[in-house]
Formats: structure tokens, C-alpha cells, sequence
């Protein structure tokens, strides 16, 4: 449903960000994305819906070559692509359901969205969105006297309104706390599976993405490294993608086993 | 013997700004003399000092029993000129301001808009209220319509340049999520950036309301209208007691503003 192919960013002080990276993500599949700082986790993803214009390469969401596009066809295909964002990057002095409803901003026309005259199908579906990650309660609070995990949950609400085929999620738990990151990992999963979502999680917590994703991609000074199952992630793997560490205390317990039994 | 031995026991200094010694002290040196030798050539002439106290002193008394009747409706009409000029002038100001702060923000335009809006915002700043104002008392005569249109001049660059700076400094990222829902250009502005600098605008347009009604009385020292005009002839006439009650009332306008201004910004943030 997503193809990458040959895609390579490099930035104008010369640094080469993705180094022709080839992916290929199918229908509802969510993968994890791990590498260290830099790796370009981060670019790779905003070079998808083109919030940082790609080198060269190609990205091919369905049959549509979105590197090729014209602002205007670009703005409707980013319609298809929800993301959530790192801090999560709520608009913080409007209100939560101003903030879902921003997510119908590719649908509705300029005024209508200035006079905050949304279709009644698109206030109702921010309802039920809102409902359902447990914040419908707060739909007329402003963004920044939520919590970190409530604005998350905003976040998320926001990227599905869109009715998006896929999801860019950008370090979803970077500011939460253990618990909270896990319930947002599931929250993003379990909503990814109601919906048959693709999604791609860019995330720096190695443990919390075995738990949660059929498949992980490691990425290294911009080149993929790794890419299998989660359980393929042996310590041995993880040195090649992130250097020389103990790796034993950072994965599942279950995970341990399987590299003994290879090792044996 | 390892490094930090040989640093253990050494005093130690916050180093210097300037490194070299000598080059510091010649600095320090030559900016005292500089000073010296600058406040020798003003030329105080005592006599002439003393003799102005009196009058100083008769404009100072005059505060004491101000007159705000014996010119009352001249008062009135000057006061009425400059609120209006004031409140007309900040509006069309203001709203002029506003696309071209957006223009002159390097994160949201392109380059050649950008040139020209700082373009405007350089000449607009560059050329002081006065001197706009006897331009245009030349061009358009006496009168407050010279006045409104110098305010609204001096508006735009103060206020588009502020507002510019602000936009700038906004954070990316809120903007960079309403982008990748897929909203067009004047959406994102409106959901991504305006947001972000309404505390701002409205502040700085609350300022500038204040500022524009302390200008007004000065522009009319040049003939451009308003209460200026009115306190002019006052002191012209040497009626020190009008113009202590001219002045009074523009201390009591400009102290109710900035009141105002405060009640609103901490409302708006």
C-alpha cells in the first residue's frame, strides 16, 4: 500500500539523511521504525507526506507517486495520511474539539473551517472519536490544560478524523511516562487494527515496540539495517544498529530465550 | 600525574571577554576619555538657565491650578479630532499591518515577498512621525486628515515588525500538524499560526492605540490636527494653565489605556 523506493533526503549543509532507503509497507500492517538519534527515523517519515521534500526517489502511497505532485493534489493525498507527532503538537490555544476537528481541514472549505461551521457528520465523528479514547468530557477545554497523555489521545483523535489509510506516528511516547506510553502504544494498535490502518511508528523505546508491532525496522546513518519480526531483535542486531552496549536488560524477557536458543 | 593535579589549588577566574590585557584596558581607557571629552563640549550657559527657571517654574505652578474651562469647547473639539484620528488611524493601521507581518515573516513567505514587506517596514520605520507629517500637512493642508494618515504610516512598521518577529519565533511544529492534514494555505494560517500570535497582536495593537494618541499630540506642534493643535496655541499665548489642564487630561487618557491594556492581556493569554 506504501512503497518506498530509492528515497534519499539530503539537507543543504550536506548531511545525507536517508541513504536510498527501499520499504514497502502492506495493507494494516504497523511497523515500528528504531535507530539511534540521527538515524533519520524522523525525516523519513515527514518525507512521506512531504513535510520535508524528499531528494530523490520515490514514495508511492496506493498508485499515486506523491513526489511528483502539485501542492494542491499533494494537500488531498496528505488527507490519506494521518500523523502524531513527538510532544504531541496540538494547536495549544484552541480548544480540543477545534484541534479534532483541524483534521477535516483537507475536506472542508476556508470558511466554513474559519467560522467553525464543520458538517454535522464531522462534529459527530470527532464525538465518537473523542468518546472513545475516554476524553469527551474535556471537547471544549483548551488544548494545553490537558495532561501528556490526554493531549495524546487528542493527537490520535485528530490523525483519525482524517479517515487516513495510514498513519505516521512521530515518537508517540517520548514525553510520557511508562504507563501512559504503554496505554498510548496500545490505544494507536488496538485503533490501527479497528480500522485496518497501516501505520509506522517512529520510537526510541525498543522494549515497548516488541510488545506492540508485527514488524521493526532499524535504521542506521539513514540505511535500513534491519527488518524482520520483533522477536529477530538479538542483541547482536541491536549493536549493528545502535553500537556497542549491554542489550540483555533492554529486551523482552521472551525475546532472551529465543537468543539462547539460537546462540545454542 | 594526571591533569586535574596540576589544576587543584590554582585560583580560578571567569576568563575575560576580551583576551588580550592591554587591548581591554585601552578599550576601557579610551571610552572613559571619549566620555570625558564628550561632556566638555556641551555648552551650559548658566545665566540663560537661570533666567528660564522662572518660567519653568510659573509652567510647573500653572499645574496647580490647571483651566479647564475658560477653553473648554476648544478642548473638547481637539480632544474629540484626536480620539477619532487616534481610533481611525490604528484600525486601517492595523489592518493594513496584518498581511504584511505575514509577508515579512522568512518562515511562511517566499523570499521576494519578503523583501518588499521589510521594504515597507524599513521605510516606514526609518522615516519619523514628524517628518511624515510635515510631508503630508504639505500635501493634504492643515488638519486631522494629515495626522490619520501619518498614525496609520507609523502604525504599519512598528506593528507589522513586531508581529513579524513573532511569527517568526511560533513554534513549527502546531503548524507543521495542521499542514499535514492536508489544509490549504489560508487555513493553516488561520489554525496554525494565528492562534499562536493573537496574544501578541492584540497586545501590541492595544500599545499602539496608546501610542497613537500621545503622537497625536504631538503632530499637531506641525499642524496635522488634534489636541497638539489646541495645546500649541495655548502655549503660544503663554496660557500655561490651559495647557497643564491639556496635558493633565492627555496623563489621564494615556494612564486609562495602558490600565485598559493591562486588564486585556492578561485576559488574552
Amino acid at each position: 500500500m506504501l512503497r518506498l523506493e530509492k528515497l534519499v533526503k539530503t539537507y543543504k549543509t550536506g548531511d545525507q539523511a536517508l541513504k536510498a532507503v527501499d520499504l514497502e509497507v502492506p495493507e494494516g500492517q504497523v511497523l515500528a521504525l528504531i535507530g539511534p538519534s540521527g538515524a533519520g527515523k524522523s525525516t523519513l517519515i515527514r518525507c512521506i507526506n512531504r513535510l520535508v521534500e524528499p531528494t530523490s526517489g520515490k514514495v508511492c502511497l496506493g498508485d499515486v507517486d506523491l513526489t511528483g505532485l502539485s501542492s494542491g493534489h499533494l494537500r488531498r493525498e496528505r488527507r490519506r495520511m494521518g500523523m502524531i507527532f513527538q510532544e504531541y503538537a496540538l494547536v495549544e490555544r484552541l480548544s480540543v474539539m477545534e484541534n479534532v476537528l483541524s483534521g477535516r481541514l483537507g475536506y472542508v472549505g476556508f470558511w466554513r473551517s474559519f467560522l467553525r461551521r464543520y458538517p454535522q457528520s464531522d462534529v459527530d465523528e470527532a464525538f465518537r472519536l473523542l468518546d472513545r479514547v475516554g476524553l469527551a468530557h474535556m471537547a471544549d477545554k483548551r488544548a494545553d490544560e490537558l495532561s501528556g497523555g490526554q493531549r495524546q489521545r487528542v493527537g490520535i483523535c485528530r490523525a483519525l478524523i482524517q479517515n487516513p489509510a495510514l498513519l505516521l506516528v512521530d515518537e508517540p511516547t517520548a514525553s510520557l511516562d511508562p504507563k501512559t506510553s504503554r496505554q498510548i502504544m496500545r490505544l494507536i494498535c488496538e485503533l490501527c487494527k479497528e480500522r485496518g490502518l497501516a501505520a509506522i511508528i517512529n520510537i526510541h523505546d525498543v522494549a515497548l515496540a516488541q510488545m506492540f508491532v508485527q514488524r521493526v525496522i532499524g535504521l542506521r546513518l539513514g540505511a535500513v539495517e534491519f527488518d524482520g519480526p520483533p522477536e529477530g531483535l538479538t542483541p547482536d542486531v541491536l549493536t549493528s544498529i545502535y553500537g556497542e552496549e549491554d542489550w540483555e536488560a533492554t529486551i523482552a524477557p521472551v525475546d532472551e530465550d529465543d537468543t539462547l536458543e539460537a546462540a545454542q | 600525574m594526571s591533569e586535574v593535579d596540576t589544576l587543584i589549588g590554582k585560583t580560578w577566574r571567569k576568563p575575560s571577554f576580551i583576551k588580550r590585557r592591554w587591548l581591554r584596558w585601552a578599550l576601557i581607557l579610551g571610552a572613559l576619555a571619549y566620555l570625558v571629552a564628550a561632556y566638555m563640549t556641551i555648552d551650559v550657559n548658566w545665566v540663560r538657565v537661570y533666567e528660564g527657571l522662572e518660567r519653568g517654574k510659573k509652567f510647573v505652578l500653572a499645574f496647580t491650578s490647571p483651566d479647564f474651562t475658560s477653553r473648554s469647547s476648544d478642548i473638547y473639539d481637539g480632544m474629540l479630532e484626536s480620539i477619532i484620528m487616534t481610533i481611525a488611524a490604528s484600525v486601517v493601521g492595523i489592518a493594513i499591518s496584518i498581511p504584511i507581518a505575514l509577508g515579512a515573516a522568512r518562515n511562511i513567505a517566499p523570499l521576494p515577498v519578503y523583501l518588499i514587506c521589510r521594504g515597507i517596514i524599513a521605510v516606514s520605520r526609518a522615516l519619523q512621525e514628524i517628518i511624515v507629517a510635515i510631508l503630508l500637512v504639505a500635501i493634504f493642508g492643515f488638519g486631522p486628515l494629515a495626522g490619520f494618515l501619518t498614525l496609520s504610516f507609523a502604525t504599519i512598521g512598528f506593528l507589522s515588525k513586531l508581529l513579524a518577529e513573532d511569527i517568526e519565533s511560533m513554534d513549527k511544529v502546531q503548524a507543521e500538524a495542521i499542514k499535514a492534514s492536508g489544509a490549504k494555505w489560508t487555513q493553516w494560517i488561520n489554525y496554525g499560526v494565528q492562534p499562536q500570535v493573537m496574544p501578541r497582536l492584540i497586545g501590541l495593537s492595544i500599545y499602539r492605540l496608546d501610542i497613537n494618541f500621545r503622537e497625536s499630540a504631538i503632530l499637531g506642534l506641525v499642524g496635522a490636527g488634534g489636541i497638539g493643535a489646541t495645546l500649541n496655541t495655548a502655549f503660544d499665548r503663554y496660557e500655561y494653565d490651559t495647557a497643564a489642564a491639556i496635558l493633565m487630561l492627555i496623563i489621564l487618557i494615556v494612564m486609562a489605556l495602558e490600565y485598559l491594556s493591562g486588564v486585556i492581556r492578561a485576559r488574552v493569554q
